[in-house]
């Protein structure tokens, strides 16, 4: 290593002839002697060959795409980005030192207070990584306030999702049962639910809008099925703007993913976890929570609060291992949320359902198409089944510059032929009408 | 000493709508589309112009201190400067615009980045096999300890404990019991793994032993070894907690260690920004006889194409919907491409340097337990202050006067008054002998502006114990406490 200057003076005060001597402690059978891996690049010489591998992907705003199924392409304005790429929220830590760090406490409390309105639960914790974690510890959280060895969920869930939640049931030896849909209206069935309520029961998961679109109908008898066992509701936070919340109907807890609310697309990652419960049960929340204080001069402040719950003073006895979240995609939600403010935000909703609606009016009416699946109301997205397999259509939509929607068949064998579709105010009427010509000539 | 901290009367955005936009009228049922009875009514947030929000937040980052501020020398956390190529990189549309479930033939530059990531990381660790999904070292934790658990499971075995040492991080702890393990904590002895005590704790029910190398006191662990040993003599795995892998780049690795899993703290080592609590990103290595444990899907290169591989009947299944944090994982990418093999052996020398150079400005003034030679960090203690009626905290508090971030204090718990400190490679040596001069005078100062420190930023110091008390989380919450308040002090 060439040693610069300041480092042979530091080097000169530890009396010492070398860098090496620094490392005199790694016995050296456990040595290694440097990495191979390609020599360092300048910084034009990096964004030359980054551009270059990734000019072969193909965008969601090149092309138009419907896919949704959790992650959503909404529109950001500009002024999310100049407030999330400020230097001091960026490259900031954990406000461990409330003080120094009033800035990133008070943005985070109003995420909080955003999430807190739109869901109507007491407590939304200030972020989990996304919403398939955000299950799987509401599962664990079911089971500390309930009891109970069994959680049930529903089956019209995301696969990802399901999927994450087992490993997280797996890990606290907790069994997760399926409860099935109505397969005209895809809403939780309830004849289902109520034979699968048995003692050992801490809890049920059912999402609305679900997997398929549909808002769920029957919100109140799930509630009154469920009894005192956790109730727990997945939400996309942005169709809140126009339905219900989830408090109104009795949940004990709500999940979901805020990517929704001014973040990328990023390829799935970071999302940000919501994650809100009633004030009983806030001592058995998993994440970090902001409140509300003052300092020393009576001034309103802000620190992160019930620390007692995490990881750091608990250790193995905490609510959960979380301690990264997904703090700066808070930042962007709040930011959004302030910019949009309610009366954006119900239009940029409305513009969801508008096109969700008129989109599915259209494909339904293509022979041989039926759209949506599922009766009921949805917010942006649906399910289209065909005659013609889906996978044959998904190749013949790419090949005319369109990404079709996600297939369900693999994991939904009873919807082999069906595939979901999302639209958001992203698409234009000619990103409608190249879809639906494109499906049209698909034999 | 000039620092000063700007200082915003910020009113929360719930009540700053001094020029609301005009209301529309609104028709809830969207045209008829949403049934009243699912239709939503009121909606309680705020709607200002956007040149009021971005006030709102531009003056409220302005009373917030990130490493582009300062020194930030919270030990454990690698706080180092972030190179602004990579969010550049992350912020073009060919990275960012991207769907997770889009056809893989479509996101072919995507893969990839992510499978030579992967590569690159095994080298890096000396292990075989990455998995990119976890989407935080904590969440790495446990999908290492979640592979534990499938490996014994595997073989017919019901391993029941996972031991470590009492240095260790609290989430390692949380991790193991969250995959319903027994934890088992071990006194240290001199600020090291005590081997006779392993020994005598491991047996056939161990299922782990997880361990920091350098150990959070910064000291190298040099019986690891034997440690290993012991460990897989018992048919135990052994898990590195990666947080601490700025101090060892291209001088050693876990894997020539002997360590079965490793987790990686993109944004600690490879520079990626922390957001103020994350977004992180804690990608899970292997040696190959875990291979087959791994979170699915699988980056597989096939007849030149970047593929997804779901068919791996052994795997743990999922711990993250999709491919974990890509848009961290392209930052650590450009990162480590931008530094190459060399730079980033200098960045651990030079992490190391740093730490050392300003334990030894610091020595005559604070108690340094254990041994002298430290990795990229050093623990100190902040008992001598004690003497004028002082706590660590004090100290800390009095250090963001002088406008440095304070070290991670009252961690580890093995040592009295704790103070944590991690300089990290990018900071100079003018810093370092800044930062020093301020500790030096710190404790020569008169008690009282300690006690009432802070004095120069945003706030003063804050009452804590309150925030409990009070349990407000949200603006809906603190209008709820102010009427029953109002309600208290006027009946009726």
């Amino acid at each position: 290593m060439a040693l610069s200057e300041c480092s042979l003076e530091m080097l000169q005060y530890l009396k010492l002839k070398s860098v090496e001597e620094l490392f005199s402690d790694i016995p050296s059978s456990v040595r290694t002697d440097g990495l191979r891996l390609p020599d360092g690049l300048t910084e034009l010489e990096l964004r030359r060959e980054l551009e270059a591998m990734m000019s072969v992907n193909r965008t969601a705003s090149q092309r138009p795409t419907f896919l949704g199924a959790g992650v959503y392409h909404h529109f950001i304005p500009a002024a999310v980005k100049t407030i999330v790429m400020r230097s001091e929220f960026i490259t900031s830590y954990t406000p461990y030192q409330p003080e120094i760090s009033q800035g990133m406490l008070q943005t985070l409390f109003e995420y909080q207070s955003f999430m807190t309105e739109l869901t109507g639960m007491d407590v939304v914790n200030c972020s989990m990584y996304d919403a398939s974690t955000a299950l799987g510890e509401a599962v664990l959280m079911s089971s500390r306030i309930s009891g109970g060895k069994k959680f049930l969920i529903s089956r019209a869930v995301s696969p990802e999702k399901k999927r994450v939640a087992q490993v997280y049931a797996h890990g606290a030896d907790i069994q997760l049962e399926e409860v099935g849909y109505d397969p005209a209206t895809g809403s939780v069935d309830l004849n289902d639910l109520k034979s699968k309520l048995d003692q050992d029961v801490a809890g049920f998961y059912y999402e609305s809008p679900n997997f398929f679109g549909p808002v769920e109908p029957r919100a109140a008898e799930i509630r009154s099925l469920v009894g005192s066992r956790t109730m727990v509701v997945g939400v996309n936070p942005m169709a809140l703007a126009l339905v219900k919340p989830p408090a109104d109907y009795g949940a004990d807890i709500v999940i979901g993913d805020a990517q929704v609310f001014g973040s990328p697309l990023n390829l799935g990652g970071p999302m940000i976890g919501l994650f809100g419960c009633k004030t009983e049960h806030v001592r058995k929340m998993p994440g970090r929570l902001i409140g509300m204080t003052t300092d020393a001069d009576n001034r309103r402040s802000y620190c992160m609060t019930l620390q007692t719950r995490e990881q750091n003073i608990r250790r193995g006895k905490a609510t959960s291992n979380i301690c990264s979240n997904e703090a700066l995609l808070a930042v962007a939600a709040a930011a959004y949320l302030s910019i949009v403010g309610k009366s954006g935000l119900r239009d940029i909703a409305a513009q969801n359902v508008q096109h969700s609606y008129l989109l599915a009016k259209r494909i339904g009416a293509i022979k041989g198409f039926r759209a949506p699946h599922f009766k009921g109301t949805h917010f942006n997205e649906f399910v289209v089944t065909s005659d013609v397999e889906p996978s044959r259509i998904h190749e013949e939509l790419l090949s005319g510059g369109v990404h079709g929607g996600f297939q369900l068949g693999n994991d939904f064998p009873e919807l082999r032929n069906s595939a979901l579709y999302a639209t958001t105010e992203m698409h234009t009427k000619a990103d409608h009408d190249l879809l639906v010509s494109l499906l049209e000539a698909v034999e | 000493m000039s620092y000063h901290q700007a200082v915003h009367d910020v009113p929360s955005v719930f009540e700053t709508c001094e020029r609301p936009k005009k209301q529309k009228p609104f028709d809830p049922t969207i045209g008829g589309l949403i049934p009243a009875e699912l239709a939503r009514l009121d909606l309680e947030i705020p709607d200002l112009p956007e040149r009021d929000a971005v006030k709102h937040f531009v003056n409220l980052s302005q009373m917030n201190f990130g490493v582009d501020n300062g020194l930030y020398p919270l030990g454990s956390c690698t706080m180092k400067y972030n190179p602004k190529v990579c969010d550049e990189i992350v912020s073009m549309r060919t990275v960012s615009d991207l769907h997770p479930l889009q056809d893989p033939a479509t996101i072919q530059g995507a893969l990839r980045l992510m499978y030579e990531l992967e590569q690159m990381l095994s080298e890096i660790g000396g292990v075989d096999s990455v998995t990119l999904q976890p989407a935080a070292g904590a969440h790495g934790e446990y999908t290492g300890i979640q592979i534990v658990r499938a490996f014994h499971e595997a073989n017919g075995e019901a391993r029941k404990e996972v031991v470590l040492p009492d240095t260790a991080h609290g989430t390692n702890p949380a991790s193991a019991a969250m995959v319903g393990y027994d934890v088992l904590e071990l006194p240290s002895k001199e600020g090291c793994v005590d081997v006779e005590a392993l020994k005598a704790a491991v047996s056939k029910d161990t299922a782990a032993f997880m361990l920091t190398n350098p150990n959070t006191l910064g000291l190298f662990e040099k019986d690891v070894c034997e440690i290993a040993g012991i460990i897989h003599d018992a048919g135990a795995l052994l898990y590195y907690d990666g947080a601490n892998l700025n101090a060892i780049m291209g001088k050693t690795s876990p894997g020539k260690m002997d360590f079965d899993i490793v987790h990686f703290n993109l944004h600690k080592t490879f520079a990626t920004p922390h957001g103020g609590g994350g977004p992180g990103a804690g990608p899970v290595g292997v040696k190959r006889r875990l291979d087959e444990f791994l979170p699915v899907p699988r980056i597989v290169l096939k007849d030149g194409k970047y593929q997804l591989d779901n068919n791996r009947p052994k795997s743990i299944g999922k711990v993250r919907a999709f491919f974990g944090n890509y848009a961290v994982l392209v930052r650590a990418y450009a990162y480590i491409r931008l530094h190459g093999g060399n730079g980033l052996t200098s960045i651990s020398e030079n992490a190391v340097l740093n730490s050392n150079y300003l334990k030894a400005q610091l020595r005559d003034t604070f108690e340094m337990p254990y041994g002298d030679l430290r990795k990229h960090e050093f623990v100190m203690s902040g008992r001598p202050l004690k003497a004028k009626g002082l706590k660590t905290m004090d100290f800390a508090k009095r250090l963001l006067d002088y406008g440095f971030h304070a070290p991670t204090v009252y961690f580890p718990l093995v040592v009295d008054e704790a103070i944590m400190i991690e300089p990290t490679e990018t900071e100079s040596k003018e810093t370092l002998d800044r930062f020093a001069e301020a500790c030096k005078k710190i404790v020569a100062e008169d008690p009282d502006l300690l006690r009432t420190a802070p004095h120069n930023t945003a706030r003063s110091r804050l009452n804590e114990a309150k925030a409990a008390r009070d349990m407000i989380f949200s603006w809906r919450g603190y209008e709820k406490k102010m009427r029953a308040e109002s309600e208290k002090v006027s009946p009726g």
